[in-house]
């Protein structure tokens, strides 16, 4: 790796001595020898196994439960449905006042994606668990589902969740994110070229190796320790805490050891259910997902669709950006909300365009509930955006990397969210990548600066 | 449940248990004796991590029933390292950085290790056909291809 400390020398301070050098990360001695100790290399005598019984459709409503032949079953010790939580209907961004409230952490009178959590079995071993939860009768009352979020936004369409009341998030700016900047019609106008394209992603999991899980002892004087891959260890905490209605001191969490994540063990979804297991039945609890649950149950990344318009002059300015963002959150919150705000402010890309107009929508649907994944809200955002900027170049027949250099922003200039532009690298990074990649481009960008005025 | 007793060597020293027939040899190891150095990943014989060493040949433990393992000679990655030194594979993962979360890692070594016990100078191809039963989610295959030829290197200059 080549470290180039030349380009910003005159501005910034740079002290960087570690960078570009090799060091051996702290944690893979323990990786080699296996002696790593991840959740599931906790047992516990007398450990019970938690396996979820889970909905087969899409969108049902629950007209009863029965249970008795379940509890019956040899090695079960307790089985678990909503009247159990305490504090059953929760959402995990509370914590930083995005609500409502809007998830079952066991069903409640209705079901909403294949696969929601219904009921919990615990029992001796994990095979009579799941025997067990073969045993659980449910009876449903199948409702129409909708998949699709252009349908779901749709007059008409089924509700998919009841403490929304619309298929959408409803932000504090009304059925969507918005950004204005200038006039977007205006530029329009202006512009010699007008391109309009629509882009589409489908849901991504992330299949880590170790599967979602965590291990719960109790301990002396009601207190729970709790050994989970969580990669949000004090979202879990304290959301596990609103659920189990038990104060914080209670709970001891041991992580930060995490076979693989990649966002998708940022929820808190078991959590809470076993370590109500252990203090309802005063025993350790596993509670690991399968490899079939992994791929099939945990959130993935969020399906999206973005409409892009943008307005182009011959010799190479965008002059205006209209983007239409539609994030797929499946039947529940989770971090969708934030996730599409996130693309509101990305969606200009870093180009500085004169005119901006921007809406991002979280639309409810009945599919599974998706979350967080490495850029969420960005990545895809990123792939339409830049398959547009080759479109674009391609139609007013420019050079790709130089059309990007024409448009690429620079500090001071002003973003579309109104953050003016600091420590910006891109024409440096475009400049570097012209070099590496034996892509030339006329002297003049070579010349161009992130923050010198007029080169 | 009917119980059924098992006895095979691990890593050098006996070991005995009683086990529910049925128990995987993953399960057997890592709940009844402690050795948690194979993972479960998938226990459906698809991701490879919890491979380990039967009389000489790479096993899948979530396949392979304990009480099939009487009087055997198992190896797992957890004692590769002789008196506290590492072994040359061990090493090798460290310095070419092949493990990122390093759940995968003891099930890789364990792969290799067999590769090398029979092909002590093993071409990219041979190591990429030893590592093809071992899914990395993390680390992208290439540190890990590079971590085994390193180690191989490292054994035949260690055996001139
Ligand atoms: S756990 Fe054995 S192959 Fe995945
Ligand atoms: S290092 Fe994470 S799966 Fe290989």
């Amino acid at each position: 790796m080549e470290l180039r400390k030349d380009y910003f020398a005159d501005v910034r301070k740079d002290g960087l001595n570690e960078i570009g050098q090799p060091r051996p990360r702290l944690d893979s001695p323990g990786h080699v020898t296996g002696k790593t100790a991840y959740f599931a290399d906790r047992n516990f005598p007398g450990m019970l196994h938690l396996k979820m019984v889970r909905s087969p459709h899409h969108h049902a409503r629950i007209r009863s439960i029965d249970t008795s032949e379940a509890e019956k079953h040899p090695g079960v010790v307790r089985v678990l449905t909503a009247k159990d939580v305490p504090h059953n209907v929760y959402t995990i961004l509370i914590l930083i006042q995005v609500g409502p409230e809007d998830e079952t952490v066991l069903a409640d009178g209705k079901v909403r994606w294949k696969g929601e959590a219904v009921v919990a079995v615990l029992a001796e071993t994990e095979r009579a668990a799941q025997e067990a939860a073969a045993k659980v009768k449910v009876d449903y009352e199948v409702l129409p589902a909708v998949f699709d979020m252009e349908e779901a936004l749709k007059p008409g369409a089924p509700l998919v969740n009841e403490y929304h009341g619309q298929n959408y998030y409803l932000y504090d700016s009304g059925e969507c994110r918005k950004v204005r900047f200038g006039d977007v019609e205006a530029g329009f106008a202006q512009a010699d070229h007008i391109l309009e394209q629509s882009y589409q992603s489908s849901p991504i999991e992330h299949a880590p190796t170790e599967t979602t899980g965590c291990v719960v002892a109790p301990e002396g004087n009601d207190r729970f320790t709790c050994y989970t891959n969580t990669q949000a260890m004090f979202f879990t905490l304290d959301n596990a805490s609103i659920i189990l209605q038990m104060p914080g001191s209670k709970l001891h969490f041991v992580g930060g050891t995490v076979g693989g994540g990649f966002g998708g063990k940022v929820d808190v979804i078991v959590e809470p259910i076993a370590i109500l297991g252990a203090k309802l039945t005063g025993r350790p609890v596993s509670f690991v997902y399968s490899r079939e649950e992994e791929m099939q149950i945990s959130s993935p990344r969020a399906a999206e669709k973005i409409v892009i318009k943008d307005g182009v002059m011959k010799d190479g300015r965008i002059v205006a950006r209209k983007v239409t963002g539609y994030t797929d959150a499946g039947a529940y919150s989770r971090h969708s909300p934030y996730g599409a705000q996130k693309g509101a402010a990305h969606y200009p890309g870093p180009y500085t365009i004169p005119n901006v107009w921007i809406d991002t929508y979280c639309v409810y649907t009945n599919r599974t509930p998706s979350s967080a994944m490495r850029g969420f809200g960005v990545t895809i955002g990123d792939f339409a955006l830049e398959v547009q900027m080759d479109k674009l170049a391609r139609l007013i027949g420019m050079d790709p990397l130089e059309f990007r250099f024409i448009n690429a922003y620079r500090d001071g200039d002003m973003k579309a969210h109104r953050q003016p532009t600091e420590g910006a690298a891109l024409i440096e990074c475009m400049q570097e990548a012209s070099r590496a990649a034996n892509w030339p481009v006329a002297e003049k960008y070579m010349a161009m600066s992130s923050y010198r005025k007029g080169a | 449940m009917a119980k059924v007793p098992v006895q095979f060597t691990l890593n050098g020293s006996e070991k005995a248990e009683f086990i529910e027939s049925g128990t995987t040899l993953l399960n057997a190891l890592r709940d009844k004796i402690g050795d948690t150095s194979p993972k479960g990943g998938c226990h459906q014989g698809t991701c490879g991590a919890c491979s380990v060493i039967i009389d000489g040949e790479l096993r899948l433990s979530c396949l392979t029933l304990a009480e099939t393992c009487n009087g055997a000679d198992i190896k797992t990655t957890a004692g590769l390292a002789e008196g506290g030194v590492l072994h040359p594979l061990q090493r090798a993962f460290l310095d070419a950085f092949a493990t990122q979360c390093g759940f995968c890692t003891p099930g890789m070594i364990m792969a290799a290790k067999v590769l090398l016990d029979r092909t002590p100078n093993p071409s990219r191809e041979d190591v990429v056909e030893a590592l093809s039963g071992n899914i990395c989610r993390c680390t992208g295959y290439e540190p890990i291809i590079q971590a085994v030829l390193v180690a191989a290197r490292a054994n035949s200059q260690n055996a001139a």
